[in-house]
């Protein structure tokens, strides 16, 4: 448990200064400008998946950053929240209520809180092991219930709705991405402040402390069991304004919204991008969406190499993204980032030419094997390769091997030179 | 009653080859406090790698080798893998068997796509063995059980027994005890881990055949097998056998007595409403054993944690 347990915060500052604020105001800023950069809808589909994503990793990682509990089973509380919404935007196309559509996440959130609730009062009593098991007995079982409870779930096509029923706001029907993707946003920074927020408050404070250590927690008198219901009560509510906001975007919700493959998704998001920061599940949902898009597009094998880069973020970078940013604020600091320029160019860049040789002679092998007889031309890389040629084996992996073969090679100067940069001059720091 | 005799042997069957995971998952886990989320997935190394031996030397060569080479498997990534992650401590450590199962599925795909392969029993075993008023019982079936209750019988003699057993025994409650006695304990952990998923390999190979081997073999029971274990009480080796044979009867038994629920419903006095598929509780009113069938272990394991929150035989507190 120590080397996830870095969630370096300053001691709370009384009020509020503009120095605390102007992350927000620029994100607020950059959201607002990004559909600007980038106008056309395919990208705002996937800036709309990103924000949501965002807002699932950031109350995913209530749970495992703040609070210390692995779930295996956290999409049943978005997939929850969000087969509740497309009930209630049915229901306004029937005209039993009405409401402005921008108030549905509110809805998929409590509902997630309902159930994160009932869920939590047995589930919480225990946090590592047993807590991960649970949470992967209970979405097992809700995932499996799906095709059992129809009226609810739809069975196995589903339920699926329409947005644009609700009352206008200000005119605007939410016909188009456009709208939908400032809606979301408003709600991805509203969530994302409140989670910041929360994270502030004793309670908040109490989660790290029940994390790092428990028995002292209880010592100082609280329940470690009440301090982790509340997390994990808070979390399914965000996870439920998540779910609000896919069945918005997407208008419909199936089984996958809830089961094991779409949990352990939202567990890898939140490591990718570091578990220690609060801004780290940030910074995973958008590397992920971009990486998951990219790869789809190029490769059929996407999902072998994101698993192999997960594997390797456990095994070697436990801090994910965010904490291999946050490695590097000492020698910033210290003003020797230039000391580390020359290693990373003559170790890191070799090491990753050798992981995309490996990449390349996954790619020939598995065209090779797959391709049908007599095809053997394949795009890689940019250029055109044939799978069975003897040359093109001997190139990529004489590439590959040369690659891990520097980066090997300049794993010792690199060592030495990141001492050397986190090293304050004349011995002091 | 002949029915009920059918599925208890078809419920043993499915019992003895849940435990033959859950014993190699719970003895890992009460040696190193680590739940192996990839456990399902050497079970289905096991089972794809016997099917590969299988086409070339036939099934028995490959019911001996294709264990070994997957216990090799899990001896290195014991070695290579968990014990790097090891230092950052528990849930780290399951973060990395759970992509650890994503990557093995991944490269099962890679390698025999993504269809069912057609691996099957050997035609030595193709036969019906007896039959109880017209239901066969293939010799395989038998086979199976008569492989898994050797497999147990040997463990627990080499556990209670042997000089190693009692070392392995010793180093699961008193690792610095036993290292401080000249033991090397990292090995016996990397011992134990290969021979635990050896034993998943060996339920691989023998239940391939049975249950199909596809990629998606491992997820499917690899849920299961966690409720087991939760089921029997985390760390207990009678424990998983015990929750085994009872999720492989209840589980078997479901999916052939076709009761539903209006029958129960009607049977305890309520009255169906008068338009079933208008009402709200209508799937209350259709639903049927068979249906539920595969839900039952779940619910058992939120039942147990619920009321007794170790596990049937849990004693330690985890």
């Amino acid at each position: 448990m120590t080397s996830l347990d870095h969630t370096r915060t300053r001691p709370a500052a009384g009020g509020l200064s503009l120095a605390t604020l102007a992350p927000w105001l620029m994100a607020a800023l950059f959201l607002a400008v990004m559909p600007f950069i980038f106008a056309d809808n395919s990208a705002i589909t996937i800036m709309n998946q990103m924000a949501i994503t965002i807002i699932f990793a950031l109350a995913y990682n209530m749970l495992l950053g703040q609070g210390g509990m692995l779930s295996f089973g956290h999409a049943v509380y978005m997939g929850l929240g969000g087969f509740m919404c497309v009930h209630i935007m049915n229901w306004m196309e029937d005209g039993a209520i009405s409401m402005p559509l921008p108030l549905l996440p509110l809805f998929g959130g409590l509902f997630g809180l309902g159930f994160a609730m009932l869920i939590g009062s047995f589930s919480t009593r225990k946090a590592g092991t047993v807590f991960a098991m649970i949470s992967l007995g209970v979405g097992e079982l809700i995932a499996a219930c799906s095709v059992i409870v129809v009226v609810f779930f739809g069975g196995e096509e589903g339920v699926s709705g329409d947005r644009t029923y609700g009352i206008p706001v200000l005119g605007v029907e939410f016909l188009h991405q456009i709208e939908v993707y400032y809606l979301t946003a408003f709600w991805l920074m509203l969530s994302a402040a409140l989670m910041y927020l929360f994270s502030r408050t004793p309670v908040g404070r109490m989660a790290n402390a029940v994390r790092d250590n428990p028995e002292r927690a209880e010592f100082l008198g609280y329940s470690q069991r009440w301090v982790r219901y509340y997390s994990f009560c808070a979390s399914g509510f965000f996870a439920g304004i998540a779910g609000g906001l896919f069945a918005i975007n997407y208008e419909i919700l199936t089984e996958e919204n809830l089961n094991l493959a779409t949990s352990g998704t939202i567990l890898l998001v939140t490591f990718l991008g570091g578990v220690g920061f609060f801004f780290g599940p940030i910074i995973g949902a958008i590397v992920f969406t971009l990486l998951a898009t990219v790869l789809k597009l190029h490769t059929e094998l996407w999902q072998l190499y994101v698993g192999a880069i997960f594997v390797a973020t456990v095994m070697f970078f436990p801090g994910g993204l965010a904490g291999l940013l946050a490695m590097h604020v000492a020698p910033w600091r210290l003003g020797k980032m230039g000391v580390l320029v020359k290693p990373y160019l003559t170790t890191l860049l070799p090491g990753v030419i050798g992981g995309l040789g490996l990449a390349g002679a996954t790619e020939m092998l598995f065209h090779a094997r797959e391709a049908a007889e007599g095809d053997e031309a394949m795009g890689l890389f940019f250029m055109e390769v044939s799978s069975h040629s003897p040359v093109a084996w001997a190139a990529v992996l004489a590439v590959t091997a040369a690659g891990f073969w520097l980066a090997r090679r300049g794993a010792p100067g690199l060592k030495a030179a990141w001492d050397e940069a986190n090293t304050a001059p004349r011995g002091r720091r | 009653m002949d029915l009920v005799l059918v599925n208890l042997i078809d419920g043993l069957v499915t019992g003895l080859l849940l435990f033959m995971l859950s014993s190699g998952l719970t003895l890992i886990f009460s040696m190193m406090g680590v739940l192996n989320f990839a456990h399902a997935s050497f079970y289905m190394l096991g089972a794809y790698f016997a099917y590969q031996i299988s086409k070339s030397v036939g099934f028995w060569p490959g019911l001996l080798i294709a264990p070994l080479i997957v216990g090799v498997l899990g001896a290195l990534v014991e070695r290579y893998g968990l014990r790097r992650v090891h230092k950052y401590g528990h849930v780290p450590e399951l973060i990395f068997t759970f992509g650890l199962a994503l990557l093995i599925e991944e490269i099962v795909q890679f390698f025999w796509g993504r269809a069912q392969v057609p691996f099957l029993a050997p035609e030595a075993l193709n036969f019906a063995l007896f039959s109880i008023s017209g239901n066969a019982i293939p010799a395989y079936k038998v086979f199976m059980i008569f492989i898994s209750m050797a497999i147990f019988i040997g463990l627990l003699l080499v556990l209670t027994k042997s000089r190693v057993g009692l070392i392995i025994q010793a180093a699961l409650s008193h690792p610095q005890t036993v290292e401080t006695l000249g033991h090397n304990v990292p090995l016996i952990f990397m011992g134990v881990f290969g021979v635990g998923t050896a034993l998943a390999g060996v339920a691989g190979v023998i239940a391939g055949p049975v249950l199909g081997t596809f990629p998606g073999m491992a997820i499917v029971l690899g849920s299961i097998v966690f409720v087991t274990i939760v089921v029997g009480g985390l760390g207990s080796l009678w424990g998983a056998l015990v929750a085994s044979l009872l999720i492989g009867w209840v589980t078997t038994f479901a999916a052939s007595y076709n009761v539903g629920m209006m029958d129960v419903l009607t049977g305890l006095g309520f009255t169906p409403p008068e338009d079933l598929s208008e009402s709200l509780f209508r799937d209350i009113w259709s639903l049927t054993l068979p249906q539920v069938g595969p839900i039952l272990p779940y619910l058992l394991m939120v039942m147990v944690l619920v009321f007794r929150p170790y596990g049937l035989f849990g004693k330690r507190d985890v």
